[in-house]
C-alpha cells in the first residue's frame, strides 16, 4: 500500500513537469510559427529598391519608402517629445516626491493610462492636438499622441530604474556636501540610465507598431512625396501595412508580407538593443 | 583640558514614527582629541552623529529641540548652510560604501561638488587624503580602478580618504570597523591616533574594547540618555555611575 502510494506520487509529479513543459512549448511555438511564416513570405519581396524607393502603381509595385521614413519620424518625433519629460517626471516622483495623496494619485493615473485602448488616444489626439490646437493631420499631431501613450511606460520603467540605485550612494553624496540635484545628476541619472534606456526603447517600439493611435492624427493613405515638416502627414509602416492588406484591390501578397516583415524588423531591431543594453550594464554594475 | 569644539545643549530628538531617540542630552567635545560615545544598540550615539551634520535631515524627524553649538554658531538653526556644514563635518559609515567611480574619482567627489576644477588641486589633495588614511602605498599605481575592486578594508580607508579630501574639521566615524578584520581594524584605529592632532574626532566604537583602546574622552549612552561623559581613562576604571560600571564590565549590552 505503501509503495502503490509512493509511486503514484512520483507519477503525479512528472505529469505535472510534463504539463508545464507543455505549457511552454505551446507559447513558443506560435511566436516561432509566426516568424517563420513572415520571413518565408515577406523575404522574397525584399530589395534594396523595395527599401528605397516610392510605391508605384497604385502601391501594387515599387518600395515602401516613405513608410519607412514615416515611422522612423514619428518614432523620433515621440523620443523628442517623450524621453525628456518621462524622465523629470521620473526623477520628481522617485527623488523629490513625497508619499502623500498627490503621489498616490499620479501613480494611480500612470498605471490606468498604461491600460487605455490605443484607439482612444487616438480620438483623444484627433480632438485635442488635430482639431483644438489645430495642428492639423500630421506628424507633429500624431507625435504628441503616441507621447502621451508612452509616457506611463517611459515614466515606470524609469522610476524603477532610479529607486534600484542604493539609498547609500544618496546619503554618502549628502553627506560629503552634495546638493540633492549634484547627486541625482553625477550618481544616480548615471547608474540608472541602463534601465531608464531599457524603458525607452520599449516604449518607443511599441508606439513604433501603433496603428490606432496614428489614424485620425497623421498618418496618411498615399502621399506621392516624402514629409517635408513636422506639419505635413505621413505613411508610416503599420497603417501601410493594413491599407494594403484591406483597401487596395489585387494587391500583391509579397508585398503585404515584405511590408510586414520590414515592420517587425523594426520593432525587434529596437528590442534586442535594448536587450543588450541592459545585459551590458548588468554585467558592469558595480552594486 | 582642550579647546571645546563642539557643545551640545539639551539637545532631545523624536521620530516621525514615535520613537524618541534622544532626551536632553548636554555633552562638550574638545577639539583634537578622539571622542567616543559607547553604549548599547538603540542607545541614541548614531542618532547624535547624525545632528552633528544635519544627515538627519533625511531622516522623518518629528521634533529636534536644544542647540549644538560647532564653534560656537548653533548648526541646527534653520539658517545654517548645511552643503557648507557637511564639508566642515564629514561622516564615515559603518558599511564602506565606495561610489561607482574610479578610485581617484571617489577622491575627487567632494571637492569637485564644491566646483573645484584645478587638476593641480585635485591631485594634491587624491596624494594627501591617501596618506593620511595610511592607503597611499597600497592604490598609488590604480588610481584609475573602480573602486569596488578593493578589500573591505581598504574601502572603508578609502571612505575614510574621500571625507579628509574635503579638509574637514570634524570627522564622524559610525562603527566604522564593524565589518572588518582586526587587521585592518588595527591600520584604521592607528590612522585615527594620527588624525586627531589636526582633526575632531568623534567615533562610535563597535565594542566596549575598541571604545577603551581609542577614547581620550567617552560618554556612555543608554537608552537615549547619557548616563556619563569623562575622559576615557577615567570612565573605563572608575566609571561614577553603576550602570555604566555594569556595561563597561560587561554585565550587559
Amino acid at each position: 500500500m505503501k509503495r502503490r502510494f509512493k509511486a503514484d506520487r512520483f507519477l503525479v509529479q512528472r505529469m505535472g513537469i510534463s504539463l508545464i513543459a507543455l505549457a511552454a512549448i505551446l507559447t513558443v511555438v506560435p511566436i516561432i510559427g509566426l516568424f517563420g511564416y513572415i520571413i518565408a513570405k515577406g523575404a522574397p519581396a525584399i530589395s534594396w529598391e523595395f527599401l528605397t524607393t516610392m510605391p508605384s502603381n497604385g502601391m501594387r509595385a515599387g518600395g515602401i519608402l516613405p513608410a519607412i521614413v514615416g515611422t522612423f519620424y514619428l518614432t523620433l518625433g515621440t523620443a523628442v517629445l517623450s524621453v525628456p519629460l518621462g524622465i523629470a517626471a521620473a526623477i520628481y516622483l522617485a527623488e523629490y516626491a513625497k508619499e502623500n495623496w498627490v503621489t498616490r494619485l499620479i501613480r494611480i493615473a500612470i498605471i490606468n493610462l498604461a491600460g487605455i485602448p490605443s484607439v482612444v488616444y487616438g480620438l483623444f489626439g484627433l480632438g485635442l492636438f488635430v482639431l483644438f490646437l489645430k495642428f492639423g493631420t500630421s506628424i507633429l499631431s500624431a507625435s504628441l499622441t503616441l507621447s502621451i501613450m508612452t509616457l506611463p511606460v517611459i515614466i515606470s520603467a524609469a522610476e524603477e530604474a532610479l529607486r534600484a540605485v542604493p539609498q547609500s550612494f544618496r546619503t554618502v553624496s549628502i553627506s560629503l556636501g552634495g546638493t540633492r540635484w549634484q547627486t541625482i545628476r553625477k550618481i544616480i541619472l548615471p547608474q540608472a540610465l541602463p534601465g531608464i534606456m531599457t524603458g525607452v526603447i520599449l516604449g518607443l517600439e511599441r508606439a513604433a507598431g501603433e496603428t490606432a493611435p496614428i489614424l485620425f492624427t497623421g498618418a496618411a493613405f498615399f502621399l506621392p512625396r516624402l514629409p517635408g515638416s513636422p506639419l505635413d502627414a505621413t505613411m508610416a509602416l503599420p497603417y501601410h501595412l493594413f491599407v494594403i492588406s484591406t483597401q487596395v484591390p489585387e494587391m500583391p501578397i509579397q508585398i503585404q508580407y515584405g511590408t510586414a516583415l520590414v515592420l517587425i524588423v523594426f520593432v525587434l531591431g529596437m528590442n534586442l538593443i535594448a536587450t543588450f543594453i541592459r545585459s551590458r550594464a548588468r554585467a558592469k554594475r558595480q552594486w | 583640558m582642550a579647546a571645546i569644539k563642539i557643545i551640545v545643549q539639551n539637545l532631545s530628538l523624536q521620530y516621525s514614527d514615535g520613537t524618541e531617540s534622544l532626551r536632553d542630552i548636554n555633552l562638550d567635545i574638545p577639539a583634537n582629541n578622539i571622542t567616543v560615545l559607547f553604549g548599547p544598540a538603540g542607545g541614541g550615539k548614531s542618532s547624535l552623529l547624525r545632528c552633528l551634520n544635519r544627515l538627519n535631515d533625511l531622516t522623518e524627524v518629528q521634533t529636534i529641540t536644544g542647540k549644538i553649538l560647532l564653534d560656537g554658531e548653533n548648526i541646527l538653526d534653520p539658517k545654517t548652510d548645511v552643503i557648507a556644514l557637511r564639508r566642515r563635518v564629514g561622516m564615515v559609515f559603518a558599511r564602506p560604501v565606495v561610489l561607482p567611480m574610479s578610485i581617484r574619482q571617489n577622491l575627487t567627489y567632494g571637492l569637485e561638488l564644491a566646483g573645484e576644477k584645478h587638476k593641480s588641486k585635485l591631485e594634491e589633495a587624491v596624494e594627501r587624503s591617501l596618506k593620511l588614511a595610511a592607503l597611499w602605498e597600497e592604490v598609488k599605481d590604480r588610481l584609475e580602478e573602480a573602486a569596488v575592486a578593493l578589500s573591505g578594508g581598504q574601502q572603508q580607508r578609502l571612505c575614510l580618504a574621500r571625507v579628509l579630501a574635503n579638509q574637514p574639521e570634524v570627522i564622524l566615524l559610525d562603527e566604522p570597523t564593524s565589518g572588518l578584520d582586526p587587521i585592518s581594524t588595527g591600520k584604521v584605529e592607528a590612522a585615527l591616533q594620527e588624525l586627531k592632532k589636526n582633526y575632531t574626532i568623534i567615533l562610535v566604537p563597535h565594542s566596549v574594547q575598541q571604545a577603551a583602546r581609542t577614547a581620550d574622552f567617552a560618554a556612555f549612552f543608554l537608552q537615549g540618555e547619557l548616563v556619563e561623559a569623562a575622559e576615557g581613562k577615567e570612565i573605563f576604571t572608575h566609571p561614577k555611575e553603576k550602570r555604566t560600571e555594569d556595561y563597561v564590565e560587561g554585565r550587559f549590552g
